[in-house]
């Protein structure tokens, strides 16, 4: 839902980020307000994952130059669990499995983490039990899952249920969801996409990092940007995806080409 | 004085200490305790505390064994340790190796007080059978311990037993020595709980007989201080078609040293055993295992576990005998070591000795930190750096610690080892 007066949750300004000495992002500019859906687009490699993970305080990268601002707050100074307790959720990739913690307690710690921040009162144990239950069937998720270890033994659908689930108990305002349709099979795509429709509201926001259309025909982004070698080249409307799925990534490298010459003063976002 | 002459001057104190107890020890349980107890006197006289050279305590210090003051650790008057009531409907005997544990004690059905002539004839035969009646803490144990808690179990005994020592803030030396003589068809759940908060040591020798199918499930629970040491030799031998499953999770010792030998004397029992030690500041921590099959068809399910903080140490050395009687035996051994503090060591030494050539045994170890992609997962889902930490290392504990009998719960062993220093 686009709103032009809807407050900006996230802005991103020219990000640039490295891994170990290996510039990763270079130049990212983004703004999401309340209410939209943005949908990120590109080849691997292309520093999708690594805006993910940068965004939700991974130690792993650098920001050399930039700036994000959550609601206006400086979000890289944050440390990664004072990002989530503000409202900044990512969604795994690739959920860990945490053997031998109890899925339920990590979600519950999580939860209360969450509420303390927004001023909220602790929820109990059987409080809380309640709260997941109903949670759970936004993604229906079998309520055995929670009395086993973090995503232990977990199939890539189950855990990527998981993953919406915290978002569920969470209720972030800016949600990014990192691939959640790989390893999904149809019926889960469409169970974990039916879930995250049902939690994106007109105060939040929520980035899909995704490679193919799939996922949009279920969800349905506002904005769809592409990103290649660590920018983003363009930026459209849903039919921008349509696109790419015809024409391929080798459309955007001729993007990537004409983005070169931003060096030498070009645009380098090219709007369709 | 040399540190050699050190030692041997604190063993002989000890051995001094420990003389006229046996006399004026009370009760019916001296049994064959008196014929081995001069042996093992002049025998320690002989060699003194084991040299570091000596293979099996390489990694091993004795210091902070002859820091503990060489005189006998007082039985308290009255009360001992925990005021909390027994888990699980558990019953509780307190041990301090003066007073008798049974005295006033009514024994569920199935548990009786071994007979005399039973003892006699009985003790240390699962201690020859697994070959480690010579070995330096039998020996040692058996030049101080003065009575035995010898027990029957006959049939299957439905009240968990929890058998309790604890040293409390007292200084000194507590032997400690145990018969469990199980039957056919026999099963019992034993809890043991070792606890000391002062500068004191804790020998204990069990030996555990299980007749064929008799099932035990034994599980030994330890916290102690950098000041208290703990030596437990225990000896189980096992027939045909008898299940044990042990578990030993032990922390805060200045020096703990666990030797489980199990023994299956004909083969096709199965033995299961898991481990786990936490060592921290400049703790030891070290087990000795020795599983031997002298019968095919034996199984074994080995999994030991360390977590090392600060200058802390552990040392794991599993040994495995699989002779050519043994074919067929399946063995798997497993060492999964965390390492907290770049000065925290870690020696794992599996020693798999197979001549049986148509077996599958597997070993394998490995130490780690903590893995960075988890603390960073629970670290995006709100919780602080050092709650993450925990809840990992918990996690790392629990598959050990799930294993001890459901008595143990009340003794809140992830606490009592992880975090010692919180409220209770």
């Amino acid at each position: 839902m686009i709103r032009p007066d809807a407050p900006v949750l996230l802005e991103i300004r020219d990000l640039h980020a490295t891994v170990g000495d290996q510039p990763i992002l270079k130049g990212v500019d983004l703004t999401l307000r309340a209410g939209e859906i943005h949908a990120v687009m590109g080849r691997n490699g292309s520093g999708k994952s690594t805006l993910s993970k940068l965004l939700a305080g991974h130690p792993a990268y650098t920001v050399t130059a930039g700036t994000v601002r959550y609601r206006g707050e400086d979000l890289l100074a944050l440390a990664p669990e004072d990002r989530a307790r503000a409202g900044v959720f990512l969604g795994f990739q690739y959920p860990v499995e945490i053997p031998g913690v109890s899925n339920l307690e990590f979600l519950r710690v999580a939860t209360n983490a969450r509420r303390l921040a927004q001023g909220g009162d602790e929820l109990d144990t059987f409080a809380f039990e309640d709260l997941v239950r109903e949670r759970l069937k936004v993604v229906q998720m079998d309520p055995a899952f929670l009395e086993r270890s973090v995503n232990e033994g977990f199939s890539g659908g189950e855990k990527k249920r998981n993953e919406i689930l915290q978002m569920a108990l969470l209720e972030p305002l800016v949600a990014i969801l990192d691939e959640t349709d790989s390893g999904l099979d149809i019926d889960a795509l469409r169970i974990v996409s039916a879930g995250v429709n049902q939690l994106a509201t007109p105060d939040n926001c929520i980035l899909l990092i995704t490679h193919y259309q799939r996922l949009l025909d279920e969800i349905t982004p506002d904005f769809v940007h592409v990103m290649a070698a660590g920018r983003i080249l363009r930026t459209g409307g849903k039919e921008l995806a349509l696109e790419l799925e015809r024409r391929g990534y080798d459309w955007v490298d001729g993007g990537l080409a004409s983005s070169d010459q931003a060096d030498t003063g070009a645009p380098a976002l090219e709007v369709v | 004085m040399a540190p050699g002459s050190a030692s041997a001057a604190w063993l002989e104190s000890v051995l001094r200490v420990f003389e006229p107890s046996l006399p004026a020890a009370p009760g019916p349980s001296l049994g064959g305790l008196a014929r081995s107890r001069s042996a093992a006197r002049d025998e320690l006289r002989r060699t003194g505390l084991p040299p570091s050279r000596q293979e099996a305590w390489r990694f091993t210090s004795l210091a902070p064994l002859i820091a503990v003051p060489p005189q006998v650790l007082p039985a308290p008057e009255r009360g001992h340790g925990p005021d909390h009531p027994p888990a699980n409907g558990a019953l509780r005997l307190y041990w301090d190796g003066v007073k008798d544990p049974l005295a006033g004690v009514d024994l569920p059905a199935g548990l009786s007080r071994l007979e005399t002539g039973a003892q006699a004839a009985l003790l240390g035969t699962v201690l020859e059978a697994a070959g480690t009646a010579g070995s330096w803490m039998v020996r040692f144990n058996a030049a101080l311990a003065g009575q035995v808690l010898a027990l029957r179990v006959r049939g299957n005994v439905a009240v968990p037993l929890e058998l309790v020592s604890d040293c409390g803030p007292a200084a000194g030396v507590r032997p400690l020595r145990l018969l469990l003589v199980m039957e056919e068809d026999a099963s019992l759940e034993l809890l043991q709980v070792h606890r000391a908060a002062d500068s004191s040591l804790t020998t204990v020798v069990m030996e555990a007989q299980l007749a064929p199918r008799a099932r035990l499930r034994h599980g030994l629970l330890a916290q102690g201080t950098d000041v208290s040491c703990l030596l437990a030799h225990l000896a189980v031998s096992q027939a045909p078609a008898s299940e044990l499953d042990l578990t030993m999770a032990v922390g805060g010792w200045g020096l703990v040293r666990l030797e489980p030998a199990i023994t299956q004397l004909q083969g096709a029992a199965v033995t299961r055993l898991r481990g786990l030690q936490v060592a921290r500041d400049r703790q030891i921590a070290d087990l000795h295992s020795l599983v031997r099959f002298e019968g095919p068809e034996g199984q074994l399910d080995q999994l030991q576990k360390a977590v090392v903080d600060d200058a802390g140490r552990s040392v794991f050395h599993g040994a495995v005998q699989v002779p050519q009687a043994a074919q067929r035996t399946k063995a798997s051994q497993l060492s999964r070591n965390l390492l907290l503090s770049d000065r925290a060591r870690v020696d794992a030494i599996p020693q798999l000795e197979i001549v049986a050539d148509d077996v599958r045994c597997t070993h394998g170890a490995t130490v780690t930190r903590l893995q960075q992609e988890e603390l960073f997962y629970l670290r995006s889902r709100g919780l602080g750096a050092d709650q993450a930490a925990r809840l990992l290392l918990e996690g790392f504990c629990d598959e050990i610690l799930a294993g001890l009998p459901a008595s143990a719960s009340r003794w809140e062993p992830a606490r009592a080892l992880l975090h010692p220093a919180l409220p209770r």
